[in-house]
C-alpha cells in the first residue's frame, strides 16, 4: 500500500461532467476521503440540485479514478445534509468557471422560517466573461443545466451562462 | 483487462455489467450510503406512506410539466420548464427510495422483477389507485397560462411544507426538503412573474390567466385537510399538518393573482384529499401510461 498514492489527491483530480473546467473538489460536491482499516476507500459526495442527473456519472469517474490508482476497493456514498451551496464552490474553482466563459455564483442567501417572494427582476448581478462588463441581464433563470442561469452582456451583446446562487 | 475509454464504459464497470440504467434512474440509488434508519417511535409504514403521498405530487407534477418539451412558447421557457420538472423527479426519487426503505411497496413488486430497484418499481409498477399525489398534480396541463398557475400554486404549497419539513424528526426527509427548498423557491418565482405577466399583459393573455385561475383554485380544496397517517406522523414530529400551511399558501396566491390585476376567485371548502386516498380523476390514467408505458414494456431494457 506505501506505494499508493494519498486517495484524496486521486479523488481531488476528477471533474465534474457537466462542468469539465471544474473538480469535484472546486465544486464542493466532493465532501470527504477517507481509508478505513481493511483498505476500503470511502469518498462522500453531495448532489448539487436534487435531480443532478450527473450523480451517477461522478460515482462512476471516482470508482475508476481509483480503481487505476490502484486502490482495489472504493465505496462511495452520497450524504445530502447539509444541503450543496454554491458557497462551497472554491476560489479556484470561480477562477476556472469565469476562465471557462461561465460567471461565478454571488452569495447565496438563506432563510430558515418562509421564504419570502421575489416578484421584481432578480437583483443578482454578474460580470460579463467575455469583456469584463458589470451591466449585464438575465434572460432566464433556467439554463442548459440545473445549476445555470441565462445572461446576456448588453455591452458586448455576447449571452453567457451564470451559475445561480444556491 | 477492459478497456474504459468512454463515461459510459465506467458507468458500466462500476455497476458491474449489469447495466440497469435503461428509464435513466436504475444505475444509481439517490440514497446510496445515506444512513436510512427509521428513527425510533416512528411507524415505517406510515412514514413510507407519507414519502409516497410528497413523491408522488411530484413525479406527476414532473410529468406533466415534460409535456411541455418541444411544444413551449419560447426555448428559454421549454428549457425552464424542463429544469422544473427535473428538480422535482429528483425530490421524487429521494422520497420513492426513502419509502422503498420502509418497505411500502404495494403491489408493485408483483410486477416489477427482482432486479428492479424499489425506486423504480414504485414509479413504474404502481396501478393508479396506489398513487397518492393530489388531483392538482394530475390535472391536465391546459394552456401555458393553465401551466403556470398550476405551477404557481404547487410550488407555493410544496415550498410551504418542505420549509417546515427541515424541522423533521426523519433525517432523511428534513435533507430531502432542505434541498427542495431552495429549488422551489425558484419555481415559485418563475410562475409567479409569469402570473403577473400574463395577467397584466395583452386583453387576450389576461383573459386566459383569469379562466386558469378560475380551473386551477378549485383544486387547492384538497391541499390543507391531513390524512390519519400524517396526523401520526406530526405527533411523533416527522410530519406538518398540511392545515398549517394554509395562511401562507393563500397568503402567496392571492398576492399574486391581485397583483396580476386578476380576481381572485372565492377559496373553495377544504376536504379530504381523494387523491391521497388513491382515489384519481380520469386523467391520471393515461399520464401514467406515458410514464411507465416503456418500464413495463421492457422491464429489464438497458442501452
Ligand atoms: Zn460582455
Amino acid at each position: 500500500m506505501s506505494t499508493l498514492t494519498d486517495p484524496r489527491a486521486v479523488a481531488e483530480t476528477v471533474t465534474d461532467p457537466e462542468l469539465p473546467m471544474l473538480t469535484l473538489a472546486d465544486l464542493g460536491v466532493l465532501r470527504d476521503v477517507r481509508t478505513e482499516d481493511d483498505g476500503t476507500v470511502v469518498v462522500t459526495i453531495t448532489p448539487t440540485y436534487s435531480g443532478c442527473p450527473a450523480m451517477g456519472v461522478m460515482r462512476a469517474d471516482l470508482v475508476h479514478a481509483l480503481h487505476r490508482a490502484g486502490f482495489a476497493d472504493v465505496d462511495v456514498r452520497t450524504v445530502l445534509s447539509p444541503p450543496w451551496s454554491t458557497d462551497w464552490i472554491s476560489d479556484e474553482g470561480r477562477a476556472k468557471l469565469a476562465a471557462g466563459g461561465i460567471a461565478p455564483p454571488g452569495r447565496a442567501t438563506k432563510h430558515t422560517g418562509p421564504i419570502p417572494l421575489s416578484l421584481g427582476r432578480t437583483m443578482r448581478t454578474a460580470t460579463c466573461p467575455v469583456c469584463g462588463s458589470a451591466d449585464t441581464e438575465e434572460l432566464s433563470e433556467f439554463s442548459g443545466t440545473a445549476c445555470k442561469a441565462l445572461r446576456r452582456c448588453r455591452t458586448c451583446r455576447e449571452p453567457f451562462e451564470h451559475v445561480k446562487e444556491i | 483487462m477492459a478497456h474504459e475509454e468512454t463515461v459510459y464504459d465506467a458507468l458500466d464497470h462500476a455497476h458491474g455489467g449489469e447495466g440497469q440504467w435503461a428509464f435513466g434512474t436504475g444505475f444509481d440509488d439517490p440514497l446510496a450510503g445515506v444512513d436510512t434508519t427509521i428513527p425510533d417511535g416512528v411507524d415505517a409504514a406510515d412514514l413510507g406512506a407519507y414519502c409516497l403521498m410528497l413523491g408522488d405530487d411530484a413525479l406527476v407534477l414532473c410529468q406533466r410539466l415534460t409535456e411541455w418539451a418541444t411544444r413551449a412558447p419560447e426555448l428559454e421557457e421549454e428549457v425552464a420548464i424542463a429544469n422544473c420538472g427535473l428538480d422535482l423527479l429528483g425530490q421524487a426519487r429521494l422520497l420513492l427510495a426513502r419509502a422503498g426503505t420502509c418497505c411500502v411497496l404495494g403491489r408493485s413488486r408483483e410486477h416489477a422483477t427482482d432486479s428492479i430497484p424499489d425506486e423504480d418499481a414504485l414509479a413504474y409498477f404502481r396501478d393508479v389507485d396506489e398513487f397518492a399525489n393530489h388531483h392538482l398534480a394530475e390535472a391536465d396541463g391546459g394552456d401555458f397560462a393553465q401551466t403556470m398557475v398550476r405551477l404557481l400554486v404547487a410550488s407555493t404549497h410544496r415550498l410551504a411544507l418542505v420549509a417546515k419539513l427541515r424541522e423533521s424528526r426523519d433525517p432523511v426527509v428534513s435533507a430531502i426538503a432542505a434541498k427542495g427548498v431552495p429549488e422551489l423557491t425558484y419555481h415559485r418565482d418563475h410562475a409567479a412573474r409569469w402570473v403577473l405577466r400574463l395577467g397584466d399583459g395583452t386583453p387576450e393573455s389576461h383573459r386566459r390567466a383569469q379562466v386558469a385561475v378560475d380551473a386551477v383554485w378549485p383544486l387547492t380544496a384538497d391541499l390543507f385537510t391531513a390524512t390519519d397517517v400524517e396526523l401520526r406522523l406530526v405527533a411523533q414530529g416527522v410530519a406538518v399538518d398540511p392545515a398549517d400551511t394554509r395562511d401562507e399558501v393563500r397568503d402567496v396566491l392571492t398576492m399574486v393573482v391581485e397583483r396580476a390585476t386578476l380576481t381572485v376567485p372565492a377559496w373553495p371548502a377544504d376536504r379530504p384529499s381523494p387523491g391521497r386516498a388513491g382515489e384519481h380523476t380520469d386523467e391520471l390514467a393515461p399520464l401514467l401510461a406515458t410514464l411507465q408505458g416503456l418500464a413495463r414494456e421492457h422491464p429489464a431494457a438497458t442501452w
